[in-house]
């Protein structure tokens, strides 16, 4: 409670502090969000794990031109949907109501519907400084902390006509600022 | 204290005439006047019905069946006890305007001190009285005037139809003893039919042989206590007319609704939204003043007289003026055409011009409830308030809360309601739903489905025949109208699993609704490692979600 009221005055009384938000725990270790920047990633489940510990610890978070939103696998990720603002189809208005979500959510996330030139992206970014929020773009985005890629994945418990999914295992590779690094993962 | 009751009989049916007229079902547009026999049910037994249905043989206690082989026309109303109070409403503020201090006793009775002296006598206050309750359309009303409560409502059950029956001063005890006892059946302290226990009462004294109230005053206050208990010893004391009437007047609810009419008459939007902020402020106002706020507000707008939209909005915490006045907005732009996806141009004009806005408060809380906390206003309020933005943005129903609900195929399993909005109608997620594929749910649902091809090695679509058996191996995928253009070139199957066959709604016909019929689910896993949930239906392939 003291330490939740400390970080608020800090957080009142300007320099914005870089805090890290917490990730599901299956990707733990993997990257730390920071509060201020962007991530990309390059599939649906990496960015509801993105989004979800953040969700899992009360914080509320968005989803902005997720016109495909899968809400029970959101849940099966951990996301309170209590908690969740959905907008599917911002339009053409897409930009403005990201900087309108990021302003009062702690993690957005975003499929955009087209490229974004530099300039708006980092106009965008000061947003996110400013306003101690994260940005998770799934798909390209100019400028970015770090991109998450799902590489060789593989999916367990289906042959040729029997069985059902059951669970995939993956190489989640993490670009940041050049250097790259993977890991294996096995996500439901 | 001389009081004066007002009794309308059945008053559930005649409240539930007036609802089915108000609604206006065309098919029951004649039908519902007050001569129909009706009756109101509740677990398939009648529980009130109207005299028109007594004389046709209907009784209270029968059931559906044997009321309708009775009286084949007659109207079934569900029991509704929300709606007998709604209705009665009006009477009660009939009745207050001629004399205030009206206790409302139940729906269909009401008792009020006897305006006697004001209106020239006991008799014409009832006609008074009378008059106007069958001018708001109450026609079968039974007025009764007496010393206490209980001798005025059996005065009033005595009484013929919009006619009055008055006890003079003194004269209750000779009145009530005079009764029959069966008259303890009706009592109305338990609920609006009579109490079990008034049933029960009149019952054991008709085979006591005590056949009139008289009889039963005779007996002593410690044997009546002795063998009947604490309601007996009631009974005995309003039998005897010595029973204490305190009346629980009610206090006239207090106006909370505003209006604001324009003159002349405004067309656009931005100019109501304008005129309206000060009458905004003032509903606002006038509910806090009463330590209230407002979470569902219903928004009317007359134009020409007649109220030309209206519709009730709710709000996540608790409505401010500014944001009943982006509500009146929202409500003006989505009556004009093209209002789906609205561009800042077009925005303005209303389809016919407005004179009339007015604020109806739904539901009010305390506002202590909704009070700010020391440290400002917590997370959840910042949220509403960038969430308005966005609404003020793109529109209302473009920001949702998603939601699960119950259903077999991945589409069917959420919903996703207006941000702000209450769910409504969903399945429940707690059933079986047999048939709904297990496992890790599909990140992406597609809703509608996207178009797709699945073919065997030979290069023929794969079907799935009446026994569930699949024509082929799928072999190669293809999905059509993708939003990524890598999967719209042909890709090799690499894992598959299914079929897994749901018959859905194969009552309903193909044309009305799409998708019902036979259809077959199976999971498909491409060579790129990507895995999609596809529907085989006699119409082609879909795809309803992908496992990305």
């Amino acid at each position: 409670m003291v330490a939740a009221l400390q970080r608020r005055i800090e957080s009142l009384q300007g320099a914005p502090t870089r805090l890290t938000v917490p990730v599901h725990p299956a990707l733990e270790g993997l990257v730390q969000l920071r509060t201020g920047a962007s991530y990309a990633v390059d599939s649906a489940s990496l960015a509801l794990g993105l989004a979800a510990g953040a969700s899992r610890s009360g914080e509320w978070v968005g989803f902005a031109g997720w016109d495909d939103f899968g809400a029970e696998a959101a849940t099966q990720w951990g996301i309170d949907l209590r908690r969740t603002v959905l907008v599917p189809e911002p339009g053409e208005l897409w930009l403005e109501v990201t900087a309108a979500l990021v302003d009062v959510l702690k993690v957005v996330v975003l499929k955009p519907t087209a490229l974004v030139d530099a300039k708006s992206a980092s106009v965008l970014d000061a947003r996110l400084r400013a306003r101690s929020s994260v940005l998770v773009v799934w798909g390209e985005w100019p400028r970015v902390e770090a991109r998450l890629s799902a590489e060789r994945v593989v999916w367990d418990g289906v042959g040729r006509g029997r069985g059902r999914l059951d669970h995939r295992e993956l190489r989640v590779a993490v670009t940041r600022g050049g250097q790259r690094s993977a890991r294996d993962l096995v996500l439901q | 204290m001389r009081v004066l009751v007002a009794w309308c009989p059945d008053w559930s049916v005649t409240a539930g005439l007036f609802e089915l007229a108000e609604t206006g079902d065309p098919g029951s547009e004649g039908r519902a006047s007050s001569n129909q026999p009706a009756a109101v049910l509740s677990n398939n037994v009648v529980e009130v019905c109207n005299t028109a249905a007594r004389a046709e043989g209907v009784r209270r206690g029968q059931r559906r069946r044997d009321a309708q082989a009775r009286c084949p026309e007659l109207v079934l109303l569900p029991a509704n006890p929300e709606r007998d109070a709604r209705y009665f409403e009006p009477v009660l503020a009939t009745v207050e305007e001629l004399r205030p201090g009206v206790a409302p006793i139940r729906p269909g009775l009401l008792a009020v001190p006897a305006p006697g002296r004001y209106f020239g006598g006991e008799p014409h206050a009832a006609a008074i009285v009378a008059q106007r309750l069958v001018e708001t359309g109450v026609w079968d009303c039974r007025l009764g005037v007496a010393d206490d409560l209980f001798t005025a409502e059996q005065a009033a059950r005595q009484a013929l139809v919009q006619d009055c029956v008055v006890v003079p001063p003194g004269r209750s005890a000779p009145f009530v003893q005079a009764l029959p006892v069966r008259v303890l059946a009706d009592l109305t302290d338990g609920g609006a039919h009579g109490s079990a226990e008034g049933r029960e009462l009149a019952d054991l004294l008709r085979r006591l042989g005590l056949t009139t109230l008289g009889d039963f005053a005779r007996l002593s206050a410690a044997e009546v206590s002795n063998r009947f208990g604490g309601f007996g010893l009631s009974v005995w004391q309003r039998a005897r007319g010595g029973a204490p009437t305190a009346l629980g007047s009610r206090t006239p609810p207090p106006e909370l609704a505003c209006e604001v009419g324009f003159e002349p008459p405004l067309e656009s939007a931005e100019a109501v939204c304008f005129s309206v902020r000060t009458t905004a402020e003032r509903f606002v106002q006038g509910l806090a003043g009463r330590q209230l706020v407002a979470v569902a507000v219903r928004i009317e707008a007359e134009a020409d007289g007649v109220v030309t939209s209206a519709r009730t909005w709710l709000h996540p915490r608790c409505f401010t003026s500014r944001d009943l006045v982006d509500r009146v907005h929202w409500q003006l732009q989505a009556g004009t055409a093209g209002s789906g996806l609205r561009s800042r141009r077009d925005s303005g004009a209303v389809r016919a011009a407005i004179e009339r806005v007015r604020f109806l408060p739904e539901t009010v809380e305390a506002a202590a409830d909704h009070a700010d906390g020391l440290w400002g206003g917590g997370a959840d309020e910042q949220v509403t308030r960038g969430v308005a933005r966005v609404q003020a943005m793109i529109g209302f129903d473009a920001v949702r809360s998603p939601v699960l609900q119950g259903g077999r195929s991945v589409a069917d399993r959420q919903a996703s309601i207006p941000w702000g909005e209450r769910p409504v109608g969903l399945r429940p997620v707690d059933r079986p739903w047999p048939g709904r594929i297990p496992g890790p749910a599909p990140a992406r649902v597609f809703s509608p489905p996207l178009l797709a091809d699945v073919v065997d090695e030979a290069g023929r679509t794969v079907a799935v025949t009446e026994r569930g058996v699949v024509t082929g191996e799928p072999w190669r995928y293809r999905i059509d109208a993708a939003p990524d253009v890598a999967v719209r070139r042909w890709t090799p199957v690499s894992s598959w699993a299914g079929p897994w066959p749901v018959d859905e709604a194969w009552w309903l016909s193909t044309e009305t609704s799409g998708r019902s019929g036979r259809s077959a689910r199976f999971q498909v896993v491409g060579v790129d490692g990507r895995a999609w949930l596809l529907v085989w239906r006699a119409a082609g392939w879909e795809v309803e979600a992908g496992y990305d």
